[in-house]
Formats: structure tokens, C-alpha cells, sequence
């Protein structure tokens, strides 16, 4: 009985959905097919952990996350600004060195042939690893999220600038030259906003990495607030529908900082031939 | 005049291989003079962080002390704030060449452990992300649907299942590894994703009309055309998603009460203070790392000549 519903449920979305993808582009098709497949998702879901029993330890239902979400508002908050503040301080601290080391290595190159092969073997080290080494420096409140944070996204602010930096055309350049500009002239009249969607990747990538970063080193110690403690504290104690609320605050505040950086990035590279219409 | 027979020095031009080894130290030293210097500047870093601890014991046994002393005592101590590089090297070369690798002190033994569950987590996220995106290409449904929230996922923090899922699979008895491959699994599947959807689009309008005037089927243009076009894409997502699957088996490792793995190495040394066997930990998943993506690396070099492309 059940699962005739669930086959009847799953041939209904199937059909809305290919309905959908058939629409005429424009007029909200971008985002209608995916709502309805996210929507449906999340229905689905709630089928099947209703209608099979599952034991809430294994998956909640989406609407008992929801609950979860409600009830324990006055807890999740504190820990969401928590981790938040960490966050952003590392992502600015390491960004900001990343983009000022850049500029530097950019200068001397010497400083460039140094670092870059260095930086790029950075990408396959786990770096997050120095977690519990930055806890046991910087205490177990924001500032040792904030260092784990600063040092992960350190490095593709700092390979991506210099991509960036790289690529400005020859004719430009010449064309500088011609009005005499000097080094610092060429740098922020040409080769910046020239290496703008480079550095925006990096802030994008980063958005992503500052947040994982202060997340796991919360799980090596931490006061008793912040997203990552509050996930691992309540895995511990088998009240999983609290973690998946938690993981709902983190996925948002990811997605929220994301779109933030991406918002940014169209109103200062609007000129960018991907954003042109 | 006649001109005095001086022997004039015989220049010889560099042989192919003299040349090679020139082209690498013009590549290298820059590299090494960097390394060198944040060698230098993490000696200084140890003496600076692990003075505190060191001069209050000098100052304990009531000899007078200047900076060699202070230094000889900050690159020694047991269990240091920083510990010197040198320390380090020397803990890992124990934990890795003296030690039996079956004891739980060998760190070849902890890499493995990862190891295992790094390979088994990237082959299933490889297959996974490879399928998804097959899918996502041929069929329209998938493509407006599923694709978006594929991207959409790249933004959210998936790394903090992690507890979620490792005690929850242990729960249901599922040993570590499964969990710890899950995780991985779940972490490299997008990248892939993402990279196969673009590569299996990347052949030309032009070579799919060519295909079709050829009367091939759908599978047949997805396994000599589409397959083939998609493998640099596929190789440039293989090494973001080993690098990942990585650092979700280390992070996997983290909630189990550390048993055995590069994760549960940090986190003993860490609840252990013991911060030499973190550092030693963390440079052999370093490398870990590195040869990782080099076997990649290695392996798409192999395909593309085996392939005849260029690469």
C-alpha cells in the first residue's frame, strides 16, 4: 500500500517535472523545475519516514527538523553567530593576506617563483588539520576557528590573484605604457579590475572553505556554542533531529554568504563578458 | 707577430641532460630559498612560542642563562608549544621506519587506515558523480531539476555531516570505514559532477552532427565521443576530489574516539597535548596528500598518451 503511493507519488513528480523542463525558456523555468524537485525531495522524504516508521536516530522527517529548528531557536542562534564570528574574521583576515602576499609576490618576482609552486601543492594538503593545533594556541573560543579559517583560504586567494594579475592582455599593457604609467598605475587602473573575476572565484571558493574550516575545528574543542560543537555534542546524545537543524542553519548560512559574495561580484564585474547580456 | 698559442678555454655546449638539470634549479631555487626561509623563521617561531615555558624552567635551576641556552632548550622540550622542525622529522622518521607497522604507533599504519578509506570513498564518489552526470546530460528532467541544487550544494558546509553520519552508520554496525568512504564519498562526488557534466557538453555541435550523420546511437556517441572528450575535465575534478576525499576520511575519523587514522592521531595528540606526534600526523597526511594527486596526475598523463592527445 505504501509503496504504490510512493511509486504513484514519485511518477506524479516525474511527470510535473518533465512538464516543466518542456516550458518555454524565460518566465521562471530557471527556477520553478528546481523548487518543484526540492519541494518534492523534502515530500518525499516525509513519506517515507512516516509511512516506513523509520526510527527518527536514523533520519528525522523533515518536518520534526523543522520542529527541532523552532523549539530549539534560543540555542541554535547563539551557536550560528558563534561560529559566524569566527567565520568571518578568518575569511577576511585570510583572504586579506592571501590578496596583500599577492601583490607582493606580483612585485618581486623572485617572491612569485617562490611561493607559487608552494601555494599550489597547498591544494592537496588537508589543512584543516592544523585544527587542533591552532586550538591549543589561540583557546577554544572564535579566535582558534578564526586562525584554521584564515590559513585555509590563505591560499586560493593567493594563487587565484596571482592568475588574475597574469592575464592582462600585452595590447593593454603597451597601452599603459604609451600613457606612461608606472607600476602602481598599471596595477590598480589595469591589472585589478582585470584580475576581479579571479579574485572573486577565490572569494567564492572561500565563503565555502572559511565555514568548514571553523566548523571541524569546533569538533577539536570549543566553548559550549557554535554550529560545529552543537552538531557533535548533539550526534553524542542521539538527538539527531537538533543536528540536521543545525546542519539547515549551517547549509543556509553557507549558501546566504555564497550569494552574498556572488551579488558583489555582479555589481563590481558587471562589465565581465559572462555577466553581459 | 705571430699569435702565441694561448689555449683558449674549451666551451662545450651543455648536453641535453645538463641542460634539463640547469632548467630545474632555475625552477627550484626560488622554491627552496622560500622553504629555507620559513625553516628559519620556524625555529625562530619555536624559540619565540616555547619561551615562556623554557625560561621559567631556567630560571629554576638558578644558573644564568642567555639566548643559547633559551634556544637549546626551546627545540628540545617534550611536549612544546611548537615544536622545531627538526623534531618533527625525527618523530616521523621513527613513527615510520623504526616502528613495526602493525603497532598502533606506526604512522604508516594510521595512513593506511585513511588511505583505505580515501581510494574506497573517491572510487564510489567517482562512480557516483560520473553517473549523476550522465544522467544530467541526457535526460532534460535531471538537467533543469537536479543540476541546480548539484551547483547550489558546492556552497553549503557538507564536511559537518561528518559526526552525523559516522554515528549513525556505527549504530546500525557498519564498521568505520564504511562511514569514514561515505563521507569521502559525499564530498568528491560534486566536483566530479560538476566537471563531467561540462566535459561530456564540450565536443562541438559539429562533431555530434557528425556522429548522428553516422546513424550512431545515443550510447555509442556517449562512449566515442562524449566519454573520451570529457576525460581532461574528468582528471582536472579527479584531483580537487582526491584532495577531498581526504580531508573527509581525516575528518571522519575525528568522532569514532579516535581509533586508528591520521584524524585519530590528531585528535589523541591533541587531548594528549602531545603536539610533535600532531605535526608529525599532519606533515605524513601532507604528503598523503601530495602523492595523491600526483598518482592522479600520473595516471591521466598515462591516458592521454595511451589516447594520443598531447598532454
Amino acid at each position: 500500500m505504501n509503496l504504490a503511493m510512493l511509486l504513484a507519488l514519485l511518477t506524479a513528480l516525474w511527470f510535473a517535472l518533465s512538464w516543466l523542463a518542456r516550458l518555454p525558456p524565460g518566465r521562471g523555468r530557471e527556477w520553478l523545475a528546481p523548487a518543484l524537485f526540492g519541494a518534492g525531495v523534502i515530500g518525499l522524504w516525509e513519506f517515507v519516514v512516516v509511512a516506513w516508521d523509520v526510527p527518527s536516530i536514523l533520519l528525522p522527517a523533515p518536518s520534526a527538523v523543522a520542529a527541532a529548528l523552532g523549539a530549539r531557536w534560543h540555542v541554535l542562534w547563539p551557536d550560528f553567530l558563534q561560529t559566524a564570528t569566527g567565520v568571518l574574521a578568518g575569511y577576511l583576515v585570510g583572504c586579506g593576506s592571501g590578496f596583500a602576499v599577492a601583490l607582493a609576490a606580483d612585485r618581486f618576482g623572485l617572491l612569485k617563483r617562490g611561493l607559487l609552486p608552494l601555494a599550489n601543492l597547498a591544494g592537496a594538503v588537508p589543512i584543516v588539520g592544523i585544527a587542533p593545533i591552532m586550538v591549543m594556541w589561540f583557546g577554544f573560543d572564535w579566535q582558534s576557528k578564526a586562525a584554521v579559517a584564515a590559513v585555509v583560504t590563505f591560499f586560493p586567494m593567493l594563487v587565484n590573484t596571482l592568475a588574475g594579475l597574469a592575464t592582462v592582455d600585452a595590447m593593454h599593457r603597451d597601452l599603459m605604457r604609451t600613457y606612461a604609467a608606472g607600476h602602481t598605475a598599471t596595477l590598480a587602473k589595469l591589472r585589478l579590475p582585470g584580475a576581479l573575476p579571479f579574485i572573486f572565484n577565490a572569494l567564492k571558493i572561500n565563503s565555502t572553505l572559511a565555514l568548514i574550516a571553523a566548523i571541524v575545528a569546533e569538533f577539536f574543542g570549543s566553548p559550549i556554542v557554535g554550529l560545529g560543537f552543537r552538531i557533535s555534542a548533539e550526534v553524542a546524545r542521539m538527538n539527531v533531529d537538533i543536528v540536521w537543524a543545525a546542519i539547515t542553519i549551517a547549509a543556509l548560512a553557507g549558501s546566504a554568504f555564497y550569494g552574498l559574495v556572488a551579488v558583489l561580484e555582479r555589481s563590481l564585474t558587471f562589465w565581465h563578458p559572462s555577466f553581459r547580456k | 707577430m705571430t699569435e702565441a698559442a694561448v689555449p683558449l678555454p674549451v666551451l662545450r655546449p651543455p648536453g641535453p641532460l645538463a641542460r634539463r638539470l640547469a632548467a630545474l634549479w632555475q625552477h627550484a631555487w626560488p622554491v627552496l630559498l622560500v622553504v629555507a626561509i620559513g625553516l628559519l623563521a620556524w625555529y625562530a617561531g619555536a624559540v619565540a612560542l616555547n619561551a615562556p615555558q623554557v625560561s621559567e624552567r631556567l630560571d629554576g635551576i638558578g644558573d644564568p642563562w642567555g639566548l643559547p641556552e633559551l634556544a637549546q632548550g626551546a627545540w628540545a622540550m617534550e611536549r612544546p608549544v611548537l615544536p622545531a622542525p627538526h623534531q618533527v622529522a625525527l618523530n616521523w622518521w621513527a613513527s615510520v621506519f623504526e616502528t613495526e607497522i602493525t603497532s598502533p604507533r606506526s604512522l604508516v599504519h594510521h595512513a593506511g587506515v585513511t588511505l583505505t578509506a580515501t581510494l574506497l570513498g573517491f572510487a564510489l564518489g567517482m562512480a557516483l558523480g560520473v553517473t549523476l552526470a550522465i544522467g544530467v546530460v541526457h535526460n532534460a528532467v535531471l538537467d533543469r531539476a537536479l543540476l541546480p541544487w548539484i551547483i547550489a550544494s558546492q556552497t553549503i558546509p557538507i564536511l559537518a555531516i561528518a559526526p552525523m553520519v559516522v554515528v549513525v552508520l556505527g549504530s546500525l554496525g557498519y564498521p568505520p570505514l564504511v562511514s569514514k568512504a561515505v563521507i569521502s564519498m559525499y564530498l568528491c562526488f560534486f566536483p566530479v559532477a560538476i566537471g563531467m557534466v561540462k566535459g561530456l557538453r564540450s565536443p562541438d555541435p559539429l562533431q555530434r552532427d557528425l556522429m548522428r550523420t553516422y546513424s550512431a546511437s545515443g550510447a555509442q556517441t556517449l562512449w566515442k565521443l562524449r566519454l573520451p572528450a570529457a576525460l581532461p575535465f574528468l582528471f582536472a575534478s579527479a584531483k580537487v576530489a582526491i584532495a577531498t576525499s581526504l580531508v573527509g576520511a581525516i575528518v571522519g575519523e575525528l568522532p569514532t574516539g579516535a581509533q586508528a587514522g591520521l584524524g585519530a592521531r590528531l585528535l589523541s595528540g591533541s587531548y594528549f597535548g602531545q603536539t610533535i606526534q600532531i605535526w608529525s600526523a599532519l606533515f605524513m597526511a601532507a604528503l598523503l596528500g601530495v602523492a595523491l594527486v600526483a598518482a592522479v596526475g600520473l595516471v591521466e598523463r598515462l591516458t592521454m598518451r595511451f589516447m594520443g592527445g598531447r598532454a
